[in-house]
């Protein structure tokens, strides 16, 4: 399979193929290919636009798949290659009811329209959430076997045979009595003539041929040998790059620059200025950057020139005293506090946090009079598209967007901002110009993970066991934002994620959240997201309600998961493969954490060793994971894997900080990222199963966080509340 | 600045300051891109190269500093023996995620194996620590390197 990394100008099937048939079911269509061929329209389920389209009866599909006359098959989808994997594990859907093999497939990226390409749970043109395979596992499937069904019915036709005695393999259709043989090239071109089949059987689990096998990653060889384009790779011919600072202080404006010294530079071209930033143009990022340090500038910084992080917890801890929006409620809660044996109470904060995708934040931009290219590597195209002609002051239709390989997403590239910053720019360069970030502008300008706080309170019986359970909690919103339709009544179901519909069978329960903006900070999705912060709290919380009443964390735990099979499951198995309860050395600990997030239900126990200074290392991890149908369990193991070291990162050294409105932060080395030699022994067990696949990119990062810090109380007594680790405090007393 | 520096055994042209880091030289003078920009202050590995068979971090090398030195990249890595046994393991063990910081795990690797056939898991991460992979791949970076030393 090839994968093509540019978003075509116009799509393949531009013109809608010519429609002979409408499935019952209307998602679905057939027709002939403008080059002769079959091309199967279909639309993926719950989008957006449904209840329009439905009304005036015009369909919109937003994935395609042809099989021209020559034999080749092209998937054309919406979803863009971040690392996870989808660009391999989206087509083998398709391949598997085809009965073709992986190779056969070609695939596309859509362009950029935000209305036929609708992510179906995220509701825009976006690669995020975890929910690719989530989306298309129905509806990608059954475009396979619809087409796979034409091509036979074709070939008993024109054998002039039952069509049950014929069968589809490897891209050919074969009459088994006769052997005789026809290949989808041949048979294309008369397929798209035979009715859309009403009621396809799928394939039974048990009959997959490649769904849940280990299928090499697609996308891989061009990224070992240098080969690879990536958004910063670009260079178009004459293109100039740029680099810039933006104001130090959030909403801050550009007073004066005297770029005397820095136009003296030999490669400096130009010094472009803006309301809130400063670039300087070059022949190269060398003289840029040299170019940008010579500058010598003043900016008024605003409103915010005394903002600092403990300011904004403050707010937050005040909000924690402010009734919110109810996001659960189960049974009485206060009645059953009131009677409560034992009452327990503890307060989680949680800090921004940046992405630092490895690589920087960057866009090329080539502005003209009548029309704009972008080169990007994006995860939501079409936002990147209308950020960009809004910026230029262009319609839609003059804006093509070519987007890359991304190095690293991890939400970050949800956002446009860099896109428009970008187009700023550009408005003044004569010719393309690539805008490249230093990592430190990269960092102090990025969209952050807010921070939040939690406070928790919970009753317990005479045997122990929780009868009530309180979680209040505050912090922004990033739908509020980012999708605000899907804000309402003071609540969305990001910031909620992790933190209600919990695996526990807890009879009272109450779940309250309040909305507190930070001001001038800008907020935005992070790998995890909503449970990035609620696991942590909620599997803290947890631990701590188990060693109240002095039991073990993993028995605890079980004794609750009557109504949750899968969770139980996933729970016993991690503790049964690390030999949970095992005597270890002393300031060695294991700690464990649950969570149904991403429709994933994951178990990890960490185990830890702190140091007489108080340093952690993470020394092992195991993970059990149910997540549902795997349909690339290596890449399912490769996610848990990488999604655990991210989530290390974070526990230990995670931390966005503000002094003087300033973020504190700057380069690798104040923004710790975990190294190899940091990096633990991890194993995946995955639970087989044939219930509908999860979300893998996200999951593994919730949960380690509070694995690792129950297993820093197991090793050391301490109990951490807030992240990141706070090494001082975990010195061993001499 | 007129220099003339080798890389991957060609001899390029080049003018700019003295102190242009070889970094930008090769991505955006000779737009050999396959070396990549992470940090720019020798932090995370990203900009990996070899001078004379020794990896050094090209973001913080000027390129007055390498003289008459051959640089190779990832580009030619491929071309020597150690280099594609490298590849080939990163493509057999599944390495790779977004692949950004690939070209100088794979650089540094190739500067591990060269020196040091047989590496300890000690010496692996001494040699790889430099490295920063955001995606986390560091568990198969250490099975692919271990394969390589094998093969
Ligand atoms: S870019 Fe050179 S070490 Fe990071
Ligand atoms: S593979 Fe993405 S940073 Fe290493």
């Amino acid at each position: 399979m090839i994968v093509d990394q540019q978003a075509p100008r116009v799509s393949g099937p531009s013109e809608p193929p010519s429609v002979n048939t409408l499935s019952r079911r209307n998602f679905l269509r057939a027709g002939a290919a403008a080059g002769g061929g079959l091309v199967l329209s279909l639309r993926l389920p719950f989008a957006t636009g449904e209840a329009e389209a439905a009304a005036d009866n015009v369909f919109t599909p937003n994935a395609f798949v042809r099989i021209g006359s020559d034999g080749k098959i092209v998937l054309i989808m919406p979803y863009v290659e971040m690392g996870q994997g989808t660009y391999t594990a989206i087509p083998m859907l398709i391949a598997e009811e085809l009965e073709v093999e992986l190779q056969q497939i070609r695939l596309e990226h859509a362009p950029p329209n935000e209305k036929l390409y609708v992510n179906p749970l995220l509701g825009i043109q976006a690669t995020g959430n975890s929910n690719a395979i989530r989306g298309a596992w129905q509806p990608l499937r059954q475009a396979g076997a619809v087409a796979r069904n034409m091509l036979v019915t074709a070939a008993a036709r024109h054998w002039n045979v039952d069509p049950t005695s014929c069968h589809a393999e490897r891209g050919e259709v074969i009459h088994e009595a006769t052997g005789r043989r026809l290949s989808y090239g041949e048979l294309a071109a008369e397929a798209a003539r035979m009715p859309v089949p009403e009621n396809v059987a799928l394939k039974r689990p048990q009959d997959f041929n490649l769904i849940g096998t280990p299928a090499k990653r697609l996308d891989t060889p061009a990224k070992v040998n240098g080969t690879a384009v990536f958004g910063i790779d670009v260079r178009p011919p004459g293109v100039k790059v740029a680099t810039l600072a933006q104001s130090p202080v959030f909403g801050g404006r550009l007073k004066s620059v005297d770029d005397t010294a820095a136009k003296a530079i030999n490669g400096v071209r130009q010094i472009v200025r803006l309301d809130d930033a400063v670039a300087v143009v070059a022949d190269h990022m060398g003289a840029a950057k040299k170019g940008l340090e010579a500058l010598v500038t003043e900016w008024d910084d605003g409103p915010h020139a005394r903002l600092t992080t403990e300011a904004i917890a403050a707010e937050l801890d005040e909000a924690l005293l402010t009734p919110g929006a109810v996001a659960e409620n189960i049974g009485d809660v206060d009645h059953a506090m009131a009677g409560a044996a034992t009452k327990v109470e503890a307060t989680y904060r949680l800090p921004f946090l940046a992405h630092a995708t490895m690589e920087p934040m960057n866009c090329t931009v080539h502005l003209r009079e009548d029309g704009c290219e972008i080169w990007v590597g994006t995860q939501a195209l079409a936002k990147a598209q209308a950020t960009a002609a809004e910026t230029a002051g262009l319609p839609l239709d003059k804006v093509v967007v070519h987007n890359h390989l991304i190095g690293g997403g991890f939400g970050r590239r949800l956002e446009a901002d860099w896109i428009a910053r970008a187009v700023e720019i550009a408005k003044h360069v004569d010719g393309p110009v690539k805008v490249v970030w230093t990592r430190e502008e990269d960092i102090q300008h990025d969209m952050y993970r807010p921070m939040f706080a939690h406070r928790l309170s919970a009753g317990l019986d005479g045997m122990g066991m929780p009868v009530a359970w309180n979680n209040h909690y505050a912090g922004s919103s990033v739908i509020a934002r980012y999708l605000p339709p899907a804000f309402n009544n003071g609540l969305d179901p990001d910031t909620t994620e992790g933190a209600i519909d919990l695996v526990y069978d807890l009879p009272n329960l109450h779940v309250e959240y309040v909305r507190v903006e930070p001001p001038g900070i800008p907020t935005a999705f992070w790998r995890s997201v909503g449970p990035s912060r609620n696991v942590f709290v909620v599997e803290s919380f947890m631990d701590e309600l188990a060693a109240a009443v002095k039991q073990d964390p993993v028995a605890y735990r079980l004794a609750l998961l009557d109504k949750t099979p899968r969770a139980k499951a996933v729970l016993a198995l991690a503790a049964e493969r690390i030999g949970w309860g095992e005597r270890l050395p002393p300031r060695v600990g294991r700690g464990v954490s649950l969570q149904n997030a991403f429709a994933t239900h994951m178990a990890q126990i960490a185990e830890v060793e702190v140091a007489k200074d108080g340093t952690v290392r993470v020394r092992r991890v195991v993970c059990a994971v149910d997540c549902g149908t795997a349909v690339n369990p290596d890449t399912v193991a490769a996610q848990i894997q990488g999604g655990i070291i991210f989530g290390i990162t974070a526990a230990l050294y995670g931390e966005i900080t503000l002094k003087d409105g300033r973020v504190e932060q700057g380069n690798f080395d104040t923004y710790q990222i975990l190294r190899m030699d940091e990096a633990p022994n991890i194993e995946v067990h995955i639970v087989q199963s044939q219930e509908l696949p999860g979300g893998m990119g996200e999951a593994g990062t919730s949960a380690i966080g509070p694995a690792v810090t129950n297993a820093i109380f197991a090793a050391t007594g301490k109990r951490l509340r807030k992240l990141p680790v706070e090494a001082s405090a975990l010195k061993q007393p001499v | 600045m007129i220099f003339t520096i080798k890389v991957n055994g060609q001899a390029h042209i080049v003018d700019v300051d003295d102190d242009t880091p070889l970094l930008w030289v090769l991505r955006d003078v000779l737009g050999m891109t396959g070396t990549k920009f992470g940090c720019g202050m020798a932090l995370c590995g990203a900009c990996t190269v070899h001078v004379d068979g020794v990896a050094i971090r090209s973001c913080v090398t000027p390129i007055d500093s390498v003289g008459t030195s051959e640089i190779t990249t990832i580009e030619a890595i491929g071309a020597t023996v150690v280099g594609a046994r490298i590849q080939k393991a990163w493509l057999d063990r599944e390495v790779v995620q977004c692949g950004y910081c690939q070209s100088g795990q794979i650089m540094s690797a190739a500067d591990l194996l060269a020196t040091n056939a047989n590496p300890t898991d000690a010496e692996i991460d001494d040699a790889m620590s430099g490295n920063i992979c955001r995606c986390g791949t560091y568990a198969r970076i250490r099975e692919a390197i271990k394969q390589a030393a094998a093969t």
